[in-house]
């Protein structure tokens, strides 16, 4: 996410925004942004209902058996179509914001 | 004749702690040290070698060098946090479930509405209005 954050004007020159999705409450969301300076937007998914449906749930993966998402990037076009995708299989390898600004050039 | 201090296994210990330990608040930070956490591997291995020539000494020239018991023990310790390091990098950091229900290219991304950190209701539909697209990070939270 830091990538992200770092690219970010990147991102907003494309007409491109990018947001971050958690179980995390709003409260726990905001703590993060701001210890961390990003300024993209943070949606809270606390009962992961968007999770499940973009099939990222990681069932039972949060402390105490809380269900939560699995690391994933997906990329959406204006018309609501997804047109990348990156599904990590380690939770440190997460997707270089260059690739995805690759993918947006080639829409 | 007093026996001096082996400072080898002292210096070696200290780079293998700063091996293990810099890895999640420095080293993951750039995706060049995160991908492959091959300068973390770097540093282990230079400490190992200094412990490894500090507990030779001491074992080879113990009339002039101290360090066999203490060599030993920061040289056990030494190996029981690389393995600590490997055993989270190449398994527990894997512990993610197959993405055979992700929704995949050319697939409806499910529109959705989810509040913001400030409490607003914020809908993809809304979202797509404004911008070409989209980039959604799914992730898993912060404990």
């Amino acid at each position: 996410m830091r990538g992200f954050e770092q690219h970010l004007s990147e991102f907003h020159h494309r007409g491109v925004e990018v947001v971050a999705i958690s179980v995390d409450s709003s409260a726990e969301s905001q703590k993060l942004r701001q210890s961390r300076g990003y300024t993209f937007p943070f949606l809270s998914d606390p009962k992961a209902e968007t999770i499940r449906q973009y099939g990222v749930l990681h069932a039972k993966g949060g402390e105490g058996g809380k269900d939560i998402a699995r690391p994933a990037e997906f990329l959406v076009d204006a018309a609501g179509t997804i047109r990348w995708v990156n599904l990590t299989d380690d939770i440190r390898v997460r997707a270089r914001p260059e690739s995805v600004l690759e993918a947006i050039d080639r829409l | 004749m007093k026996r001096r201090m082996n400072i080898l296994n002292w210096a070696g210990f200290a780079v293998i702690l700063v091996a293990f330990m810099s890895y999640i608040p420095f080293f993951a930070l750039f995706p060049s040290t995160r991908d492959v956490p091959w300068a973390n591997y770097l540093l282990f291995l230079i400490g190992g070698a200094l412990i490894a020539v500090g507990v030779r000494r001491a074992f080879r020239d113990s009339e002039h060098n101290r360090g066999k018991i203490s060599g030993s023990i920061l040289a056990a310790l030494s190996v029981l946090l690389f393995a600590l390091f490997v055993i989270s990098v190449t398994y527990y950091s894997k512990q993610v479930p197959s993405a055979e229900a992700a929704l995949g290219v050319s697939r409806k991304a499910p529109p959705f509405v989810l509040a913001d950190t400030a409490g607003k209701e914020i809908s993809s539909a809304d979202l797509l209005k404004d911008h070409r697209g989209l980039v959604l990070v799914f992730y898993r939270g912060y404990w």
